[in-house]
This record gives structure tokens, C-alpha cells and sequence, in this order.
């Protein structure tokens, strides 16, 4: 119960202590982190930190090896990528988790797909349903029969968050959601997850770079090798001091100036 | 109709680009008629080579005898290559299939000859189907064992298979002790096709008429699907003429094939038998579509609809696709593995009875080589081996390509060498032509 109860509200994910080690090595080391409703927290950090494999045991993707998790407070265990979706958990990869070889409504649906009731699958309504969902994140998607190893990386990523969005998710995890991104695109899931945000769904944005998250975010928490630097409001610091935690693992004021100066170096 | 769509995808790329619309008559066409492209490009190769062959073995190729029996022919491996094609979508391969085709069929060979007489006599009317039953039911339990060790076990599939090659041959000698069994049920062999295993003129028809009332059916519904939900249908016109040659070819084919009459031998006694006056002339009595072939189809048919309509299908070319967004997707990957080797098994099972109530015997030696015509046949067909591509379809058309260089070669007396350096000299070029086609496409 330590930063669970925060003005009281109860999370709507809160992971405690979690650990995960690959052979001798602490990938996450203790972390404590939470998430509350129509909240964005980024979760950043330099290669190697830990977001990653943190965030796979949320989506099921993953097993801690210790720790516990709490949805709306209440103790649950993720053991696969299907738990983590009952729970209301969706996750968009880095990679983007596509299969590049079926089009944009097989995708959205893959694993969960629409069936008439011969149990045959039901393209059309899956195409519907996929069409409605994408008025909304991208208006000029057209492309519903292709493949989607032909489409940009904007409609990709629009793709995988499309999954999110029609199975109502309540907590969004998006890692690296613009690294594949041009600037308009960028700025396109920029307004998204601002949207989704104000249906007050939760999201963790993962991501390397401080510059890509930051007006976004209305929580930072920072790793490094696999432990929490700290976390700290948006509208309390600068770009510059998280990049110092990213970095030395300093939280504000920690640093000297003479230090500051050297991040731009 | 995602998973073969790789046309579709050049068609929706021209659609971003009206520029090239213009340029590209052929890709016009394709788009408004929305026919996979490489599908096409298949049946006018195969086209050709038929074609080809009719003047260079002078003009016996086509004859409704030389194709009835190219068709009988091709059943067997093409009956295994609908199943090989999801193998190798999902990034597997099964090297086992021929020696295990040896296995099946000297077990179900032992069952009608052996085991079920003792229980009620020679050729009792129900020896036929548990004997089938009997060989899918072991054939499904060797392909689900290779599955489980390739899936679960994580041992690559080219090792299991590999193992499975020559266990399977083994196991196949030891119980038919190196001999031959013989002769089989008579009802069984009516599997294999030959003069008795037809179903004649009129039900050829009926099949015929039959399958022209499906294709107009599957146009209509998937208009009505597309309409329901206000999506664009292809034009009126386009839809007509889709229908009309598609049934045109089926009425051809079938018009085609009951050209080919009983042989005299057998034309006399059916007659005798029906109580027909033997004229002078003689009878023509048409043999219609063979047994094997019709396995065939209903193979392919029923291949088709798990590859496309069913959520198994769609995870098979999820898994080749991406397996780590499959798994991510929460689709049981290993399950869905030992399924398609399970399915393999199956398909085996029904080419293992084709291919001994053809030959009316099983060996120890059945089938050799057989596995790497299947994987030809798929791989012709359009079988992608980096996985997630491959059509059913495609891959019966591989496997008639196959039967019609090797039928052709033998029509114009080419040596059984050269025949073979001409087999594998088209496997290369056309798996090469349709790399470099599928390159460009992706531009």
C-alpha cells in the first residue's frame, strides 16, 4: 500500500516488485511502478534498461520470475498473451507484432477473429468492423485487402493500435509507438494516444527517447539497468532533468550543473 | 482470400498510384476482376505446356485418354501437396510423407487382406471403409507424433521428418516382411481409379452442373456479403464473365473427359450386364471422372475451405507469417503446429489408398521419392519456403504441371534421364520467375 492509494484512487495497474533475470542477469531488479486511469506514464530508458522485458510480464508475453501485479486493485496473474487481452490489457510491440503476410482486418482480429455460427470466419463484418475503427484513427486507410507488409508505417502502427482500440482496451501499452515514423505520422499518434487517453484509458509509453514522449506524458519514470531511477511529474521538471536520470541515474537537483552542461556534449 | 492474396497487394499499391494505373493494362484487368495474378500466370503456363506437348508428341496430348489419365495420375501426390502446402506456410517441411505413404498403405493392405477376412470373408462391403478409416486414423497418429516432437519438443521439423523418412519405410518392410500384399478388397480398389473406379457419363454430368451452381452461389453470397456492409463489388459485367468462364472451363473439362470410352473388353460385358444388343459399331460408353480424382477435389475443395474460412488457417499463415506476433496474438502456436502434421497425416493416408488400390498391391517401397515430387508440386505451385505464402489450389496446379512434363516426355519417347534433368530444370525457373515476380511486387 505504499504509493498505491494516491488522493484516494486506486490504480488501475499497479506492478510491485517485480523481477526478471536472463541467466546471471538482473533485467528488472525490483521495480515498482503504476498507472492510473486516463493517465499517460512513459516509461523511459537507454537500450537495456529493462522497460521492455518489464512491460512483456504485464502483457502476458513474459513470466516474472517475482512480484505482483494489481489490476483496480485486486491481485492478478498474467500468464499469457490471452490473459493479459481478457483483462483488458493490449499491447502494440516495437516490432509491431504484425504478420506481414494477412491484410489490416485479419490482423486487428488475429487470434480473436468474428465467426458466423458454422464457425466460419466472417471477413466481411471483420472488414466492417475494421473499416469503422479506422475512419477514426486514420481517415485515409483504404488498403483493407493488402497485405499488410505493403503498407506504410504509419498505417501499420495504425494497425496495431486499431487492435487496441475496437477490443475496448482500458490499459494501452505502446512500446516505441513513433520509432518507425515519419513526422506527420508521428503527430497523428500523438493526437491518438491523447484521445484515448481522454476515454480514460491507461497508457505506458515506452520509449528510448525522452524528445518523443515528453508532451505527452503526465508521468515519467525513468530506468536504468533494470532498476528505477524515479518517477516524477511532467510539469515539475525539464527535458534536461530527465535526461540527466536517464543517463547518470541522478534524479533533479541530484546533478551539478557542470554535469548538466555535459549531457549536451 | 487474405493469405493468396499477393496480387491483391500490387492491386492496392496501383490504387495509391493512379499514375501507373494507366501504364499497366494487364494490372487494370487484374484489379477489376480482382484475379490473384500469379493463379493466372500458373494456369496460362499450364496452358502452354499442354499445348506444347500436343504438337511435339504428335497430337496425342490432348486426347480426353491421355488427360483422363494425367488426371489419375496427378491424385496422389496432388491429394499430399494440398497438406504440404500448410506445412510449409508454417515454416515446417515433411520429408516423412512418401515413407510414411509406404507405412499406411502396407497396414491398410494387411487389414483387407489379412485381419478382416478371417472376420467375415473376402470382399465384404465394409472392408473398404474401416480399412480407410484404419489408415487416416494411423495417419493422423504418425503425423500428430512428428508434430508433437517438432512442436513441443522444439526439434526442427527437417530432422523429425527426416527420421520419420526412413523409420516409417522400415517399420513398412518389417510388417510385410519384404513382400508384396496382394490382391486387395474389390470394393477398395475402386479408390484407385482403372476402368471400374469411375463414376460414368451421367453422374460426371451431374458433378459437372453441380459445381457450375457452387460457383455462381459462392459469386452471389460473396456480392451479398459485400453489399450488406456497403463495400465495393466488382461490376456487374466483370462478375458475369467470372462466372461464365469459370463454369465454361468446368462443362469443357467434363465434356472433355467423357470422351474417353470403356475399352471394348469391358464395354461388352457392361452391356451384357444391362441387357444392351452389342452393335457392330461398337459402344461408347464414357468411363466419366475417376475415383482418385474425385478424392481429388473434394481434397482440394475441403483443403481450400480450412485454409481460408477457418480460424486454423488463418493461424497456420499467421505462424508463417510472423511467429512471434502469432504467439503475441495469444493463438496456441504449438497446438496449430501439431495439427498441420496431424491434417499431413491424414491426406497421406488417402494418397496411400489411391496408390495401392491403383496398383492393387503395397510394398515396402511405395512411394519412393514421392515427398520430393510433394514438395515440388507445392513449391511450383507457388508455396512460399520463407513461409506465410501458398495457395491450395496452386499447389494441385504444381502438381499437374509435374504429371504433364513427365506424361508429355513419355508421349514423345524421351529417356527417363533426360526427363528427369527437364523436371528439375523447370522446378528451379519457376520457383526463380516467381521470386523475381514477387520481388517486384513488393516495390
Amino acid at each position: 500500500m505504499t504509493q498505491a492509494v494516491k488522493n484516494g484512487r486506486v490504480p488501475l495497474v499497479e506492478m510491485r516488485n517485480i523481477r526478471v533475470a536472463f541467466g546471471g542477469v538482473h533485467a528488472v531488479d525490483g521495480v515498482d511502478i503504476n498507472l492510473y486511469p486516463g493517465e499517460v506514464v512513459a516509461l523511459v530508458g537507454g537500450n537495456g534498461a529493462g522497460k521492455t522485458t518489464l512491460i512483456k510480464t504485464l502483457s502476458g508475453a513474459h513470466k516474472a520470475d517475482s512480484g505482483e501485479v494489481y489490476i483496480d486493485g485486486e491481485q492478478v496473474f498474467i500468464n499469457t498473451p490471452r490473459e493479459a487481452k481478457d483483462r483488458g490489457i493490449e499491447t502494440t510491440y516495437q516490432t509491431l507484432a504484425l504478420a506481414e503476410n494477412i491484410d489490416a482486418p485479419g490482423n486487428m482480429f488475429l487470434g480473436r477473429e468474428l465467426r458466423t455460427r458454422w464457425a466460419i470466419l466472417d471477413d466481411a463484418a471483420m472488414e466492417d468492423a475494421t473499416r469503422t475503427v479506422m475512419r477514426r484513427l486514420n481517415p485515409l486507410f483504404e488498403n483493407f485487402r493488402s497485405p499488410v507488409e505493403s503498407l506504410s508505417g504509419g498505417q501499420r502502427q495504425a494497425v496495431a493500435i486499431a487492435r487496441a482500440v475496437h477490443f475496448n482496451a482500458r490499459i494501452l501499452i505502446m512500446d516505441e509507438p513513433t520509432a518507425a515514423l515519419g513526422p506527420g505520422e508521428t503527430a497523428q499518434v500523438g493526437d491518438l494516444i491523447l484521445q484515448l487517453k481522454d476515454e480514460g484509458i491507461g497508457i505506458f509509453l515506452i520509449s528510448h527517447d525522452i524528445h518523443g514522449v515528453f508532451d505527452l506524458a503526465d508521468r515519467i519514470t525513468v530506468m536504468l539497468q533494470g532498476k528505477i531511477v524515479g518517477t516524477v511529474n511532467k510539469k515539475d521538471v525539464t527535458k534536461d532533468e530527465v535526461l540527466a536520470m536517464i543517463i547518470m541515474g541522478k534524479l533533479p537537483g541530484e546533478a551539478t550543473e557542470k554535469e548538466m552542461v555535459s549531457l549536451h556534449e | 482470400m487474405t493469405q493468396s492474396s499477393e496480387a491483391t497487394s500490387g492491386q492496392d499499391a496501383g490504387e495509391n498510384r493512379p499514375g501507373e494505373r494507366r501504364k499497366r493494362p494487364i494490372a487494370a484487368f487484374l484489379r477489376a476482376t480482382e484475379i490473384d495474378a500469379r493463379m493466372l500466370g500458373m494456369l496460362v503456363a499450364l496452358a502452354g505446356i499442354w499445348i506444347l506437348f500436343h504438337f511435339l508428341s504428335g497430337h496425342t496430348f490432348l486426347t480426353p485418354r491421355n488427360l483422363w489419365n494425367l488426371s489419375v495420375q496427378t491424385s496422389a501426390v496432388a491429394i499430399m501437396a494440398t497438406g504440404m502446402v500448410l506445412v510449409i506456410v508454417s515454416r515446417n517441411i515433411d520429408l516423412s510423407v512418401g515413407a510414411l505413404m509406404s507405412f499406411v498403405g502396407v497396414v491398410m493392405a494387411l487389414v483387407q487382406v489379412r485381419f478382416l477376412p478371417n472376420l467375415w470373408g473376402f470382399d465384404h462391403p465394409a472392408t473398404w471403409i474401416i480399412t480407410l478409416i484404419v489408415g487416416v486414423v494411423l495417419g493422423a497418429l504418425a503425423g500428430g507424433l512428428q508434430g508433437v516432437v517438432i512442436a513441443y519438443l522444439a526439434v526442427p521439423s527437417f530432422i523429425v521428418t527426416l527420421g520419420g523418412f526412413m523409420a516409417w519405410r522400415g517399420i513398412a518392410w518389417v510388417l510385410s516382411s519384404g513382400k508384396t500384399v496382394a490382391p486387395l478388397d474389390t470394393y477398395f480398389q475402386l479408390l484407385g481409379g482403372g476402368a471400374r473406379g469411375t463414376i460414368g457419363g451421367m453422374w460426371s454430368w451431374i458433378l459437372g452442373i453441380a459445381g457450375c451452381v457452387g460457383i455462381v452461389a459462392l459469386i452471389i453470397n460473396r456480392r451479398r456479403q459485400r453489399h450488406k456492409y456497403g463495400f465495393p463489388v466488382r461490376a456487374i459485367p466483370v462478375e458475369i464473365t467470372l462466372g461464365v468462364i469459370s463454369c465454361g472451363a468446368v462443362l469443357v473439362a467434363i465434356f472433355w473427359l467423357n470422351r474417353y470410352y470403356m475399352p471394348d473388353l469391358l464395354a461388352r460385358q457392361y452391356a451384357a450386364d444391362h441387357g444392351i444388343a452389342w452393335p457392330e459399331t461398337g459402344l461408347s460408353i464414357s468411363l466419366g471422372i475417376a475415383v482418385p480424382v474425385l478424392i481429388l477435389i473434394g481434397v482440394t475443395l475441403v483443403m481450400t475451405f480450412i485454409a481460408t474460412r477457418l480460424s486454423f488457417g488463418r493461424y497456420v499463415f499467421a505462424i508463417g507469417g510472423n511467429p512471434e506476433a502469432a504467439e503475441l496474438s495469444g493463438i496456441r502456436t504449438r497446438w496449430t503446429i501439431v495439427k498441420v502434421f496431424m491434417l499431413m497425416g491424414v491426406l497421406v493416408a488417402f494418397a496411400a489408398a489411391v496408390q495401392t488400390a491403383r496398383l492393387n498391391a503395397a510394398v515396402g517401397s511405395l512411394g519412393e521419392l514421392s515427398e520430393l515430387y510433394v514438395i515440388a508440386a507445392a513449391v511450383i505451385g507457388g508455396t512460399s519456403f520463407s513461409g506465410g505464402v501458398g495457395t491450395i489450389p496452386g499447389a494441385v496446379i504444381g502438381a499437374l504441371v509435374m504429371q504433364s512434363l513427365s506424361s508429355g516426355m513419355v508421349l514423345m519417347g524421351v529417356e527417363n534421364s533426360v526427363q528427369k534433368v527437364v523436371v528439375g530444370v523447370v522446378l528451379v525457373l519457376a520457383v526463380t520467375i516467381d521470386t523475381i515476380y514477387r520481388r517486384r511486387m513488393q516495390q
